[in-house]
């Protein structure tokens, strides 16, 4: 058994990812990920540029898809819409931790 | 080698049919898919429903398994003679092999996520592994070394899959917030023929806190005042993450006011997490008879009335019927 440290590094670190980078990443076709980019799910940073680069967080959402797509059977469709909710759980579920962050607690 | 029930798994009969096991993993996949899920051990629960789908919604996996023949779950077991002529394609030895790994094996898979029938030449990335890790605000805050222990997947010579225990240490940098993920570039599953090395991520979780709350990197803080120190202020100590910091509280301060003491959340280059320290007036619990007499005082002297909204507000409610 080895043992070696490795560095951890910000996801964001990687800055913008291409296509097929975004595709090695998550298990996605490229064709999936244009369905999703058309569907909205997933949004590239420049919508106008001819090879579409995205942003770290990007990777996060798409390899979701990727799980979603091979453990519910969906279609591009049905993951454009579970990615939408996830996502408003999420802002939703941040919103709510924020709200409870500012809520004093009563002392003891 | 492990006996797992597969059916017992999925909650189903040995004799279920080809469409209730399906039904039987889209419902389980409903309540304990880890995106979907908040049930507890949602991830374990899930690995064992797709791991037991796995196999069996494919007819010939499901034929081989039910050709194992039937122990206690956990039990240690061999294949029946013959068995492994059958239905590999020979050469495993089956004491180290999960049978998930045995089962994905079979037809020349590459296990759950390999996704399509590779050439034998053909560039395979590795697969990305994703962890969870709970971590305390401090570690978030200095960053910290973290053990990793994983069961990883490794390929031998002849693309047998074989579980293996990997350790090492990760530097997380410091300033992680709650539901972060971070990068471990090349400490996935390693690629073949030249394919890249897969990545691990790591889900931070940060613990909850004895004193402190956590929203993204702000970090909040309760700060009990003692009612004379809020009437005419005061110069107090508060700990925060960094070290104890004297802050000024003016005279006349309420109950719920937040001082913010900017950039002393958690710490990241450009967008470091600011401290609110939120003020509670704290009353003594059993005031003694010398200060009950003082506050007996402070209230024949006192004019000021905090509920003279609520005779305001009654007086322009009645206003409206």
């Amino acid at each position: 058994m080895q043992v070696e440290l490795t560095e951890a590094v910000w996801l964001d670190e990687r800055g913008s990812v291409t296509l097929v980078e975004l595709s090695q990443c998550s298990g996605l076709t490229q064709e999936e990920l244009r369905d999703l980019m058309d569907l909205g799910a997933i949004e590239p940073i420049d919508a106008a540029a001819t090879e579409p680069s995205f942003g770290a967080q990007c990777i996060v959402a798409a390899r979701t898809a990727c799980r979603l797509r091979d453990d519910f059977e969906l279609d591009p469709q049905g993951l454009a819409l579970v990615l939408s909710l996830l996502e408003r759980v999420q802002e939703l579920e941040d919103a709510l931790q924020r709200l409870n962050a500012r809520l004093p607690r009563m002392p003891r | 080698m492990k006996y797992k029930d597969y059916y017992a798994a999925l909650g189903v009969e040995k004799t279920a049919s080809a469409d209730e096991i399906k039904k039987a993993y889209r419902k389980l996949a409903r309540k304990y898919h880890p995106d979907v899920s908040k049930e507890k051990d949602a991830k374990e629960k899930f690995q064992e429903v797709s791991e037991a789908y796995e196999t069996l919604k494919d007819p010939e996996k499901r034929a081989a398994y039910d050709q194992l023949g039937s122990y206690q779950p956990g039990q240690d077991f061999r294949p029946p003679p013959g068995w492994e002529q059958q239905f590999s394609q020979g050469g495993f030895t089956f004491d180290d092999v999960d049978l998930a790994d045995l089962f994905a094996g079979l037809g020349g898979g590459r296990g759950f996520r390999g996704g399509g029938r590779a050439r034998a030449d053909m560039p395979i990335p590795g697969e990305d592994y994703e962890v969870q890790a709970r971590i305390t605000l401090e570690q978030a805050y200095r960053g910290t070394m973290l053990d990793l222990n994983l069961q990883v997947p490794e390929y031998d010579n002849q693309g047998r899959v074989h579980r293996v225990p990997v350790t090492f240490t990760a530097r997380i940098p410091k300033g992680v917030s709650d539901g972060e993920r971070l990068r471990l570039p090349g400490k996935g599953g390693k690629g073949m023929n030249g394919g890249r090395d897969g990545d691990l991520y790591l889900n931070i979780s940060i613990a909850p806190h004895r004193l402190y709350r956590v929203s993204g990197r702000d970090v909040y803080l309760d700060v009990p005042l003692a009612p004379w120190e809020a009437v005419l202020g005061a110069t107090i100590e508060i700990p925060t993450l960094g070290g104890t910091v004297r802050i000024k509280v003016k005279p006349g301060t309420q109950a719920g006011q937040q001082l913010r003491l900017a950039k002393r959340g958690l710490p990241k280059p450009g967008a470091e997490g600011d401290l609110y320290a939120i003020v509670q007036i704290a009353v003594p619990p059993d005031a003694s008879e010398p200060e009950q007499a003082l506050y007996t005082q402070l209230s024949q002297v006192s004019t000021f009335d905090p509920r003279r909204h609520f005779t305001t507000d009654t007086a322009d409610a009645s206003g409206t019927h």
